[in-house]
């Protein structure tokens, strides 16, 4: 049993690397950002890295943990957005505003989970690619969906309309919130960097909570060998549902930040282009590999931008990295030679001690 | 009462029908298997008693429960276990994790206690842990314990499998070709270990095996299928020396 715990303690030891790792990134560049280091350009990617390391980890559960794949949370995402962006719209100035944006980013998860859960019902109980095949149907059909869509309230309530504004029938003093293809405008700037990370750090304790429990195992034990996960009794698709919602409240909360983020929130953004994007995330960090979708994360995101003094370089430059990374976290010799690392490194902290 | 009875049991894929009729009664407490030769059907019967086929006639009785019908997981629950014959652990988690995953229904909590580590959480953890290193013993897998079931070797996965099924604590274990693929020290070891498990853990045992010396050397009755059909059943001893039998699996003269 004394074998046991100490591993006990690995995971949780690894676990709390991650955080600690996190941490220290966060204070780096806060005191950076203090100290006026940073541009004014880099500044601006530092809440949406949070809001795509949200995605990648949500994601990861999903592709990583319960070998489902999902092509459409760029759908989720964008429900997300606009749920808390309504939301914050129509109460802006009747509640505080943190108590206003608490509630924005709960709206938010629950959208995304309310959607996931919906889709996840009939396609969960198939076996093979459905998933991905419905969620990209999904993603394009809420973009469709959602150019068309307007809303708008006055002093007796809401008003929905397709296609038309006009048909809104507004009042006199009537506002309309979401106008079709330009989506919503003026939404209250509330997400800043330090939230971002606080976000940032409630997902990876659910996630990786969620792994390490009852409840993880039997996700990964259905992914595994569904034939087998069956024949002791466990109930898969209560539990492949179950992980596919959390994913798409935790990328619903993350829409959230979005949409409080940025002025203008338009559906262009979230088209199938960005749902692939956090896939490359995932796949690229490792797949099941948590702390790998930060990481991967972080550099493909921060560095396109960062190039974009290069031009036409950019690209080029961007997909030797692509590859490099590919090379680095899936290469067996690869493999090897980071564990050599990290046992030289043991090592070496054992002899200081 | 009976552990389990099978009574009329058919099925068909498209036109050819896998299984004809077949009957079976095993009391409780009993070490029982189930031969034939290759195509026989054995198999089958294993995924009809576990619900993984539907059977197209007949029914089935787990200590006096109607149990005809039911999915995998409900009969699991009802107290039927089983291993397969190609075997099926989940490869990238751990040996220790394995056995935890067949313990998922006897010690449970919710998920919100597992996100946000209440005392049950640590509770029941702990209580999976002690009871999954107690099944790993039993196997001599504990100092294995901590490795990804994929890297134990062949014999080691079979046996983990067993305790994977043990975990859940079934009233019938369906064991499915135990010995296939083990040298003749390793069967010899296996024989001991299920007749270990049916004394300490008072279960019923029904496996399908082609190593006659495992099949006369631990089963005390035997039903012999062929085409799909029972050929014979009765007493081990009995069965092996009925003519038919022979005639089954060599031939004629």
């Amino acid at each position: 049993m004394g074998k046991l715990k100490n591993s006990m303690r690995k995971i949780t030891k690894k676990n709390l690397m991650t955080y600690i790792c996190l941490a220290i990134g966060f204070v780096i560049i806060q005191s950076c950002s203090a100290g006026g280091l940073l541009t004014f350009q880099i500044k601006g990617l530092l809440v949406p890295v949070c809001i795509y390391i949200i995605c990648a980890v949500a994601l990861n559960l999903v592709v990583g943990i319960s070998g489902e794949l999902s092509l459409g949370h760029a759908g989720f995402l964008c429900l997300g957005a606009y749920g808390a962006a309504i939301f914050s719209k129509i109460t802006n100035g009747l509640i505080p505003d943190p108590i206003r944006f608490l509630l924005a980013l709960i709206i938010g998860a629950a959208v995304g989970a309310l959607f996931g859960f919906l889709i996840g019902i009939p396609v969960l109980r198939l076996n093979g690619d459905y998933l991905a095949i419905v969620t990209l149907a999904f993603c394009q059909i809420i973009q469709n969906l959602l150019n068309v869509f307007y809303i708008g309230v006055d002093k007796h309530g809401l008003h929905v309309a397709m296609q038309d504004p006009t048909k809104l029938e507004l009042e006199e003093g009537g506002q309309v919130i979401v106008k079709g293809a330009q989506g919503i405008t003026g939404t209250p700037k509330d997400a800043n960097f330090i939230i971002g990370i606080i976000l940032v750090f409630i997902t990876l304790f659910i996630v990786l909570n969620l792994i390490d429990s009852r409840t993880g195992r039997a996700i990964m034990a259905i992914r595994d060998n569904r034939i087998a996960a069956e024949s002791i009794g466990i109930d898969v698709t209560k539990h492949k549902l179950l992980a596919f919602t959390i994913s798409a409240g935790l990328v619903g909360m993350a829409g959230a930040l979005y949409s409080h983020n940025l002025a203008t929130l338009t559906v262009a953004k979230f088209d199938y282009n960005t749902s692939i994007l956090i896939l490359v995330f995932v796949v690229l960090g490792g797949i099941g590999n948590i702390r790998g979708s930060i990481i991967a994360t972080v550099i493909l995101y921060v560095l396109p931008e960062l190039l974009r003094g290069l031009q036409t370089y950019r690209m080029l430059i961007y997909a030797i990295v692509l590859i490099v990374i590919m090379l680095f976290s899936w290469a067996p010799g690869a493999i090897a030679f980071r564990q050599r690392i990290m046992e030289r490194l043991k090592n070496r902290g054992k002899g200081v001690q | 009462m009976a552990m389990l009875e099978v009574k009329h049991l058919s099925v068909s894929f498209g036109g050819l029908k896998a299984v004809d009729d077949f009957n079976m009664t095993i009391e409780g407490g009993e070490l029982y298997g189930l031969i034939g030769p290759n195509g026989a059907g054995k198999t089958t019967i294993f995924n009809l008693l576990t619900g993984v086929y539907k059977p197209t006639e007949g029914s089935i009785f787990l200590d006096g429960k109607n149990i005809t019908g039911m999915k995998t997981t409900a009969i699991n629950k009802a107290g039927i276990a089983r291993t397969f014959q190609n075997i099926r652990l989940f490869r990238q988690l751990s040996v220790l994790d394995n056995v935890k995953a067949g313990l998922h229904n006897r010690y449970a909590y919710s998920t919100l206690s597992g996100i946000f580590r209440t005392g049950r959480y640590r509770e029941m953890e702990k209580a999976m842990d002690e009871e999954a290193m107690r099944l790993l013993k039993v196997f001599d897998l504990d100092s294995y314990a901590e490795y990804q079931a994929d890297n134990l070797p062949y014999g080691q996965q079979r046996e983990l499998e067993i305790a994977r099924a043990l975990a859940t604590r079934p009233k019938l274990l369906l064991l499915d070709e135990p010995a296939a693929g083990m040298n003749p020290n390793e069967t010899k070891a296996l024989m001991e270990t299920i007749r270990f498990v049916r004394d300490e853990f008072h279960m019923t045992i029904l496996l399908i095996e082609h190593d006659m010396k495992l099949v006369s050397g631990i089963c005390e009755k035997l039903t012999v299928l062929n085409f799909g059909h029972v050929l014979t059943a009765g007493l081990t001893e009995e069965v092996l020396n009925d003519p038919e039998v022979v005639k089954a699996y060599l031939g004629e003269e």
